[in-house]
């Protein structure tokens, strides 16, 4: 038999409070979440209105989310989508592919892992953009060009992720595929590869974020067709107006890859255990 | 002998390369492949000169400084955002926009609003860095171990003694790991950042070789932003090794049990 | 409510530790979970106290509660007579996982100065306090190491150093040395009663051992299986002077192991509130 709890006043304005707070932590974030971007918009529009800025170079927040949504009708607009992301799409399959082949390569090896490791620690680090005005002029303003650039960036983190993935092999659990008598082709698809798939997704990952930043980038220089170019071709015009909403466009994007990549990755590791955490690159 | 043997390892496929491509490039090729001797000759001659001050010092300089400010304004962001659910909430959608937005398309914008200067130049590149900084420092006060945070309040470790001996140290594993991601996305930023709005700097230095169609310089300062870049990243590792002394302890000993 | 400062404990000093009618109740997203019923205790001056219980029976969550970590549900809990709101002044923690609250970018040293440095005490005395306690636990050639070049026990002892440099009047222990070896145990048990025999403290030890709980207190408390009660209140009436050897092999404490064994058998299988139907 249960002993009846003793309630108090005290008590009773306990249980009030902790019911509050279990409301507060299911509407809190949409709340605060829609104040913070509200408050984003009034700083936005008071800046705009008193701010040092001249309504020339920096138009209401009204103004731009209404040409955001007028681009919809231009066909224009959505060719320039289209461009920026057929290039996105092409360079991180190139370089995705590209980074896993080489890596399983030189990391399947202990004598490549280390003869490679000067080379790599040396092109690894050069900003692939520091290629854009070779590009341009081996190319002009060409999908090629744009193309050379992305893969250039996004095929040394899919290798270096690649290659911890390959590292990451468990080592008896190797000679215990070796005391089953595995054939290699049995022993790469049952062990290294689902070793490697994580570090792999979380490479191609990364490589979706920095190939919209590599391709807009050259864009925006090079003058290849796509987002960038539309951008630098509003700032000539003095069309702040339609600069913004591109602008605007460009973080619509970069947020639909960003859930796109990180759904991808969930999708393709549903059965590990946790999403790994990254390894600093 | 071990020497010997580490040595052939990190040297023996550079020179092979070099020698491969020496050879491969002796007759006639497209005036795009860069040769190495000539390559050598203009990277001493356009990047050990006068450039170097004129130039290369800028670009440096702005990069460093972007850094710096970068980095200590996520930290102090990430420690109020990461400590606070409100706070957490209140700023969640809008820095999920803004962190989505490819950093080099703002340039164009920052010309507007603040003008062809080396504040925009800087300004470009700490919106970039800030978020690899900022984004790393919160899941670092997040993951705080809670029997950690725990004994802190015990003992009555509070305010900004709470912040200096629990948040910050427990939180720089992963601040660390934001500033290297900062790095390469700043390097990146800085070069595009003169490409696109030239005065000084290696990018813009690399832009007028293009203008003049001069290819074996154009190289060069893709060979110079190499350099730039390991250097960038060994000055790094030292800074880390420093600061992490307790980190890489910690992860060694757990390894041994 | 009131709170009786006379007391009527075995040991007639002041009540240190006030807890009554201490209930908690888990709100989670699987739903609701009653860890604590109704805990209801005195702790006095100088008392030496053992909680022994089964896993899961809210030790963890009593002791959270105690130290103002986590709010209860319901009941009080007071310490010199005042109400625990959060982390009270006088009050001291080792942890269950020793490991993990041990400052890893400190050293030893710092670890056990840290409470004292917030609490602004002079450097002077600070340093003296620090040498001292870390004296008291055999570790004053380690002070400069940090504690993951420490071996699980010497952990551990950094840990009962930071507590006792603080100087509390209540020290609260949570199966500190479940993870330890035997001959280490045994060390650190004569070394805690050492040090609460030469600091005049009021403990609250928390266990799963019952040898322990008996060879270490003065008290022992038996909880129930969750939703959790007190079990039984064994007063421990072995002589003051303890050793490893000896006092294991008085009769006494064979008797008072086999009563401290039986109850915490019966309360494997019995939870809050079933006392009453066995009372005799
Ligand atoms: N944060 C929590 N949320 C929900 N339930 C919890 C939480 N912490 C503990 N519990 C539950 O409360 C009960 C008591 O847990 P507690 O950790 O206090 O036990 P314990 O006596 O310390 O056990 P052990 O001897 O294993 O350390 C358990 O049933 C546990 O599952
Ligand atoms: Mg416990």
């Amino acid at each position: 038999m249960l002993a009846p709890l003793p309630v108090t006043g005290t008590q009773v304005i306990r249980v009030v409070k902790a019911m509050r707070r279990d409301r507060r932590a299911q509407w809190g974030p949409v709340v605060l979440g829609v104040a913070g971007v509200v408050a984003f918009l009034v700083t936005w529009q008071l800046y705009a209105e008193f701010g040092p800025v001249s309504d020339e170079f920096l138009p209401y927040p009204a103004q731009v989310i209404g040409q955001f949504f007028a681009n919809f009708a231009l066909t224009s607009f959505w060719a320039a989508i289209g461009a920026t992301l057929w290039a996105w799409l092409l360079g991180l399959v190139i370089s995705s592919v590209a980074g896993l082949v080489v890596g399983v390569l030189i990391g399947s090896s202990r004598f490549l892992r280390r003869a490679t490791f000067t080379v790599l620690e040396f092109l690894r680090p050069i900003p692939s953009v520091a290629l854009i005005p070779i590009a341009a002029l081996a190319f002009g303003p060409q999908l090629e060009a744009e193309l050379l650039i992305i893969v250039y960036g996004c095929f040394f983190v899919v290798l270096i992720q690649t290659l911890y993935g390959v590292a990451d092999v468990d080592k008896i659990a190797y000679e215990t595929t070796l005391t089953m008598r595995m054939t290699w082709l049995q022993r790469a698809r049952h062990l290294v590869f689902p070793t490697l798939l994580p570090y792999f997704m979380t490479g191609v990952r990364l490589s979706a974020t920095i190939a919209l930043i590599l391709g807009i980038s050259a864009e925006l220089i090079i003058g290849t067709d796509g987002l960038g170019q539309s951008v630098a071709q509003a700032q000539l015009n003095g069309a702040p107006v339609a600069m913004y909403a591109l602008i605007v466009t460009a973080g619509a994007l970069g947020i639909v890859i960003n859930l796109a990549a990180r759904a991808a990755e969930r999708k393709v590791l549903f059965w590990h255990e946790s999403i790994r955490a990254e390894v600093p690159a | 002998m071990t020497i010997l043997k580490n040595l052939g390892y990190w040297l023996g496929l550079p020179i092979v390369l070099i020698v491969v491509w020496y050879l491969a490039t002796l007759g006639d090729v497209s005036i795009f492949v860069p040769r190495p001797l000539p390559l050598w000759e203009k990277f001493v001659s356009v990047w050990l000169g006068d450039n170097i001050l004129s130039d290369v010092v800028p670009s440096l300089g702005r990069l460093l400084l972007a850094l710096a400010i970068s980095t200590v304004l996520g930290v102090a962001l990430g420690v109020v955002i990461g400590s606070f659910r409100a706070a957490r909430w209140f700023s969640e959608p809008m820095l999920e926009f803004l962190r989505a937005i490819p950093s080099t398309i703002m340039i164009p914008v920052l010309l507007l609003v603040i003008g062809l200067n080396d504040t925009m130049r800087t300004t470009v590149i700490v919106l970039g860095c800030l978020w690899p900084v900022l984004l790393n420092t919160i899941t670092g006060v997040r993951s705080l171990d809670e029997v950690l945070s725990n004994t802190a309040k015990v003992y009555g470790v509070r305010g900004w003694n709470r912040v200096w001996h629990l948040v910050l140290p427990g939180a720089s594993p992963a601040i660390m790991a934001g500033v290297r991601q900062s790095l390469a996305v700043g390097l990146i930023l800085m070069v595009v950042s003169e490409m696109f709005a030239s005065a000084n700097g290696i990018g813009t230095l690399i832009t007028n070789f293009q203008n003049r169609v001069a290819v074996p310089e154009m190289w060069s300062g893709v060979l110079l932003l190499g350099v730039v870049g390991v250097l960038l990243s060994a000055i790094f590792a030292l800074v880390q090794k420093g600061v992490l002394k307790w980190y890489d302890g910690l992860k060694a000993a757990a390894d041994d049990n | 409510m009131t709170i009786d400062t006379n007391g009527s404990g075995r040991m007639g000093g002041d009540v240190r530790l006030h807890v009554e009618n201490l209930s908690k109740i888990y709100r989670g997203r699987a739903g609701a979970v009653e860890a604590v019923r109704s805990l209801t205790f005195d702790l006095h001056q100088g008392e030496f106290a053992c909680l022994v219980g089964p896993s899961g029976s809210g030790k963890t969550t009593l002791l959270k509660m105690i130290s103002g970590l986590l709010e209860p549900t319901g009941g009080i809990v007071a310490l010199d007579g005042k109400r625990v709101q959060g982390p009270a002044e006088g009050l001291a923690v080792v942890f269950q996982e020793y490991g993990r609250s041990l400052f890893p970018w400190m050293t030893v040293e710092a670890n056990v100065e840290l409470p004292l440095k917030t609490a602004g005490l002079p450097k002077a005395e600070r340093r003296a306090r620090v040498l001292d306690a870390l004296n008291a636990v055999s570790l004053g050639h380690a002070m400069t190491s940090y504690p993951w070049q420490l071996s699980g026990g010497m952990q551990q002892r950094v840990a009962i150093a930071r507590a006792v440099a603080s100087r509390p009047t209540v020290l609260l222990m949570d199966e500190p040395f479940a993870a330890v070896d035997a001959q280490t145990r045994g060390e650190l048990e004569d070394l805690v009663r050492k040090v609460w025999r030469e600091h005049d403290m009021t403990i609250l030890f928390i266990t799963h051992d019952i040898d322990e709980s008996v060879y270490l207190g003065s008290r022992v408390l038996v909880l129930s299986s969750s939703p959790t009660i007190i079990q039984d209140d064994i007063a421990i009436d072995l002589p003051d002077e303890r050793d490893q050897v000896g006092t294991r092999s008085m009769t006494r404490f064979a008797e008072l192991r086999a009563l401290v064994y039986e109850e915490v058998q019966f309360a494997k299988t019995n939870a809050g509130g079933a006392r009453e139907d066995r009372a005799a």
